[in-house]
């Protein structure tokens, strides 16, 4: 083996290292792209894929028999109509805004420690979008007839209601998925060149290659391609904003007591974030374990994105008490009897547990450096915020709607077992997703890792 | 010129970064202007080196979103006002602030993909077939080598004197590519 001149140097201990000490342009390469090309299909993936795979097909089963008989399958009644489908669309968008947020914004700001982990966290996003965008599909009833919600000169000369917020979101939650697939696919341009360039069956130097598109970092094309890739962060960044916003429109429009609060924008982005880097966490912790990343992906990265849910956390923490303050202060009978509802009426557990998951036990346990490194207490802490976000789209929904202004019309919402198995038929949906991404793409950028050895090495010799 | 050669340039292969932009910066100053380098990943200040001036990617950014903004508003402008006018309660038909969000979103939409097949476009991607993959070590360029190439199409070129200047330069490796 030759030698290779840069190489990354160890890091004094104080933050701890992006990239541990040893690797060279090669190595890096080597070893992320030999995950997909050299590594094979183990029987550990196919034990994985299998289970969520199976979950697909019984998401299938479920989607079918609600096209067919109607969406009565669902928990949903008067005045609770809508149910766990769009508790489930806000959960799934706003975990997909964390990796959007992770390439994009943390871009802009030049955070190095994005590298290892935007990858994969930009493909969360395109899976949650993916997963999100199912369910108000199904939830229209009668899905067949979505394309109405698109302008288009039908022949009866009418057109969508363009001051309506469900409009916005088709529009939003479009452009979102459109460009968050094309950040992704740009991102994966130079890599794809990478692997075609040391695929050794033809299948994949043929499959690889066409989507490489005959990428071959030249200078001249990086440097349009640096240029397209910081125009694209400055245009995701305010859009990943602008879609949680105008999703939490579908709410914060209607003048339902619960819902119709300024607050709802911005406690919505910070909610999306805290769910999303959640589920960056989630995947990122086994995936580091069972593919030896632990090199790329360090426990400052872990660190990092611990103190990422802290301050989200604490944000949403605020929403939460924001709203029973403004309820109070409003005067509004309405408003109070809705807050007062929520925390001792029908459905008091939920809202105390979700208390207890999103704000009680991040919050007291991530100000601890000693649980920031440990990787089963982040573990723990992420899969109980995503519980605890789930939670606190279903609180908002249902405990919104169940008590209408007229007693009479009173009545519990209830989901069926068809709700249930949409909503983890797409759990598995993104894992299936997830499953074959790991096994057919970098899940690591390896050009920008390759940068990274770089700027390390560079920043080692003091130039 | 004697004989017509089939030569689309000559390729040097370097060891890192600094080599290659010094030797970029001797070809440069030697008089060659048609040359290109190929690196794994991007390198500062590597394609001011060649002779890269300013990127038109922006421009069409720009355009792009100046498309999506005005499309978009018009596409609520027009059935609201003039395709299909509805009087609700005597309300202003032109209610632009309730168009600002899918004025927004389609700026944006077409903004990000005016970015992408601008640059793929100006990039001239996709390639499918491209001179220097024939040189046998080039896929190297895709993990951790740096490469420089003197197109024949230099008014100056000469391979003699081209691969003569080439050995000067740290290159650790020189051959030469046909189309």
């Amino acid at each position: 083996m030759e030698p290779e001149t840069p190489r990354t140097q160890r890091v004094p201990a104080s933050g701890g290292a992006l990239l541990a000490p040893g690797h060279t342009y090669g190595s890096v390469t080597d070893k992320i792209s030999a995950i997909v090309l050299t590594r094979g299909t183990r029987k550990g993936w196919w034990f994985g894929f299998l289970i969520t795979f199976a979950l697909v097909m019984m998401l299938n089963y479920a989607l079918a028999s609600v096209v067919i008989r109607g969406v009565g399958l669902f928990g949903i009644n008067i005045p609770v109509g809508w149910g766990f489908a769009i508790v489930n669309f806000v959960w799934w968008i706003g975990i997909g805004h964390a990796g959007t947020l992770i390439s994009a914004f943390l871009l802009l700001m030049r955070q190095k420690w994005r590298t290892s982990i935007n990858r994969f966290a930009e493909a969360m996003t395109i899976f949650a979008v993916s997963c999100a965008g199912l369910f108000p599909l199904i939830h229209l009833g009668r899905p067949w007839l979505f394309y109405w919600l698109l302008p288009y000169p039908d022949t009866m000369g009418v057109w969508p209601q363009f001051r309506s917020p469900l409009v916005w979101d088709v529009f939003a939650v479009s452009t979102y998925a459109t460009v968050s697939v094309l950040f992704w696919f740009v991102g994966l341009i130079p890599d794809l060149a990478t692997l075609r360039d040391r695929a050794r069956n033809r299948l994949a130097q043929i499959g690889y290659g066409i989507f490489a598109m005959g990428w071959r970092g030249s200078a001249v094309h990086w440097a349009r391609y640096e240029m397209a890739s910081l125009l694209l962060a400055g245009l995701a960044t305010p859009l990943v904003v602008s879609v949680h916003t105008v999703v939490s429109f579908d709410f914060a429009i209607a003048i339902v007591p619960g819902w119709h609060s300024t607050i709802f924008p911005p406690y919505f982005v910070a909610g999306a974030i805290y769910s999303g880097f959640a589920m960056v966490m989630t995947l990122a912790i086994p995936l580091r374990k069972y593919y030896g990343l632990e090199d790329f992906v360090t426990m400052r990265h872990l660190d990092n994105m611990a103190k990422m849910l802290l301050a989200t956390g604490l944000i949403v923490a605020y929403g939460y008490m924001m709203e029973t303050f403004m309820a109070y202060y409003s005067g509004n009978a309405y408003d109070r009897t809705m807050i007062v509802n929520r925390m001792t009426g029908p459905y008091w557990p939920l809202y105390w547990f979700l208390i207890l998951c999103n704000i009680v036990i991040p919050l007291t346990f991530l100000w601890s450096p000693r649980i920031r490194r440990s990787v089963r207490a982040l573990f723990v802490i992420s899969l109980v915020v995503q519980v605890g976000m789930w939670l606190e789209r279903f609180i908002i929904v249902v405990t919104s709607l169940d008590r209408d202004f007229v007693p009479s019309s009173w009545r519990m919402y209830y989901p069926t077992g068809w709700d249930w198995m949409t909503f983890i038929g797409s759990i598995g949906l993104f894992l299936t997703l997830f499953y074959l991404f790991i096994r057919y793409l970098p899940m690591i950028s390896i050009f920008e890792m390759r940068e990274l050895v770089h700027k390390t090495a560079e920043e080692a010799t003091g130039s | 010129m004697v004989m017509q050669h089939p030569l689309y340039g000559v390729l040097a292969e370097f060891e890192n970064t600094e080599d290659l932009i010094a030797a970029v910066r001797r070809v440069r100053e030697a008089g060659y202007e048609k040359i290109d380098a190929f690196t794994p990943f991007p390198v500062e200040g590597l394609a001011d080196a060649v002779g890269f001036s300013a990127s038109r990617v922006p421009v069409v950014t720009f355009i792009g979103g100046l498309i999506g903004c005005l499309g978009g508003f018009l596409l609520q402008y027009y059935p609201n006002v003039s395709g299909y006018p509805l009087d609700i309660g005597g309300r202003p038909e032109n209610s632009w602030p309730a168009f600002i969000p899918i004025t927004f979103e389609l700026t944006i939409l077409s903004a990000a993909l005016a970015t992408v097949f601008g640059m793929l476009a100006l990039n001239g991607l996709p390639t499918p077939y491209h001179p220097v993959f024939n040189a046998p070590r080039f896929q190297l360029a895709s993990r951790n080598r740096f490469f420089l190439c003197i197109k024949a199409r230099d008014p100056k070129f000469n391979l003699q004197a081209v691969r003569k200047l080439l050995a000067g330069l740290r290159a650790t490796d020189v051959t030469e590519i046909a189309f």
